[in-house]
């Protein structure tokens, strides 16, 4: 059941809380380099699906596989360590250490991942020069517009090399101009990269930066352009 | 028909769209007029320039134009010239031109109150004839995603005139997603009302 060629695939995925269901078989692919964008209703399951094919919470059943790899084998450290290694993360807001400057902050991935001090922060610099705010390194999150914050936490998903961004709203507290200008930027380099991006939004005009999109209604994730 | 019941045919509903840019267009050559004098051809190659993106005027159109206006006496023939060739008119605007121009660019367009839409007999008639509403509303939120893509991609492709004439049509286009999202909804609450 994992389409030909996907990076990324989930099939009949349900998850509940408590009586509540969030998932109520849910399918998802992506393909390398593709951009999908999630899309439905305030509490249709779109976060929840996110949250699944990334490996932060575990579906009540139904299978994940990434690389050929099921995710549900695998073990707690070993999901977290395909986190750091294969995907990046970009959420609304507060996602950047407030303590760390703009530049530390890009860099932490690859310091996570054992990479020295020096080598990371030149990365860092590199995806922060794509994302156009090299010039913010030295400043903290606090002191950086909501724009420019969003385009540092852009080049911190993008600087370890993933294969696989999550996007879960990434221009929602951004005005429209900022937000275009993120998922144009956001878009671009992932293309660029190869790398896949699930987008998850509620805005059409951001789902209209994607290759694809799934809508998600109570708990099923729908597939139109490949349905019809 | 006759002629009079043919013209009574043309109904602002139906040739709207048409209407307005047939004015439009004698108002935008005279506009481009008032920078100074110029040929059929200049005033054809800036409009397509400034204005024509997907619909490049045709020669006919900017020469009918012009006679109306000449006829009109918003503008006036500047000069002949031939070199060799057929005659090329050299048009001037007049200071009645100039006073039309400014007219029309102080008259607010009419804001479009939509309220006959083709989508919303479409989601009545589904549910009044037992098909899927739901289905009709989920395929044209498709096509409309899938123009609003093809905009974008348009939008980062070009220059800012393209940039804000894809954004207008992606104002619109959204605001019709959101319409077909809440109308989405609303399908059991609407299908009840419309109950025969």
């Amino acid at each position: 059941m994992i389409p030909e060629g996907s990076l990324l695939a989930a099939h009949d995925l349900r998850k509940t809380y408590g009586s509540t269901p969030a998932l109520d078989g849910a399918s998802f692919s992506v393909h390398p380099g593709e951009v999908v964008a999630v899309m439905g209703p305030s509490g249709s399951g779109k976060s929840t699906l996110l949250h699944c094919l990334a490996g932060i919470i575990t579906p009540d059943s139904g299978t994940i596989t990434y690389a050929g790899r099921e995710l549900s084998a695998m073990s707690d450290a070993e999901r977290s360590a395909l986190r750091r290694s294969d995907f990046g993360f970009v959420f609304q807001f507060g996602q950047l250490v407030p303590e760390l400057t703009c530049v530390e902050n890009v860099a932490l991935p690859l310091r996570l991942n054992g990479v020295k001090r020096k080598a990371a922060e030149r990365t860092a610099l590199e995806w922060m020069e794509r994302l156009e705010v090299d010039d913010l390194g030295p400043q903290r999150p606090g002191e950086v517009s909501g724009g420019q914050g969003q385009r540092v936490a852009v080049a911190r998903a993008l600087a370890a090399s993933p294969k696989v961004i999550f996007a879960d709203e990434p221009t929602g507290a951004l005005d429209s101009l900022n937000g275009e200008r993120v998922m144009e930027l956001l878009t671009e380099a992932a293309r660029s990269a190869n790398v896949a991006v699930v987008l998850v939004t509620h805005e059409a005009r951001v789902a209209a930066y994607s290759d694809r999109d799934v809508t998600v209604r109570d708990g099923r994730a729908r597939d139109l352009e490949h349905a019809v | 028909m006759g002629r009079g019941r043919l013209s009574d045919a043309y109904t602002s509903g139906v040739y709207t769209p048409c209407t307005v840019l047939l004015m439009s267009i004698g108002h935008t050559l005279l506009g481009l007029l008032e920078s100074g004098p110029r040929h059929g051809y200049d005033l054809k190659r800036t409009f397509d320039e400034k204005f024509g993106q997907d619909r490049p005027l045709h020669y006919g159109q900017v020469y009918s134009t012009m006679s109306r206006l000449l006829k009109n006496g918003l503008v006036e023939v500047d000069g002949v010239e031939s070199e060799g060739g057929p005659e090329r008119k050299r048009y001037a605007i007049t200071d009645a031109g100039i006073t039309d121009v400014s007219q029309w660019l102080a008259q607010p367009e009419k804001p479009e109150p939509y309220l006959q839409s083709t989508l919303y007999t479409k989601v009545v008639l589904a549910l009044l004839t037992d098909r899927s509403a739901a289905g009709l509303l989920d395929t044209q939120r498709s096509a409309h995603l899938r123009m609003m893509r093809i905009l974008t991609d348009r939008k980062r492709q070009g220059d800012l005139a393209d940039q804000l004439i894809c954004d207008h049509a992606l104002f619109h286009l959204e605001a019709d997603l959101r319409w077909l999202e809440l109308t989405a909804a609303r399908l059991d609450q609407l299908a009840k009302v419309v109950a025969p």
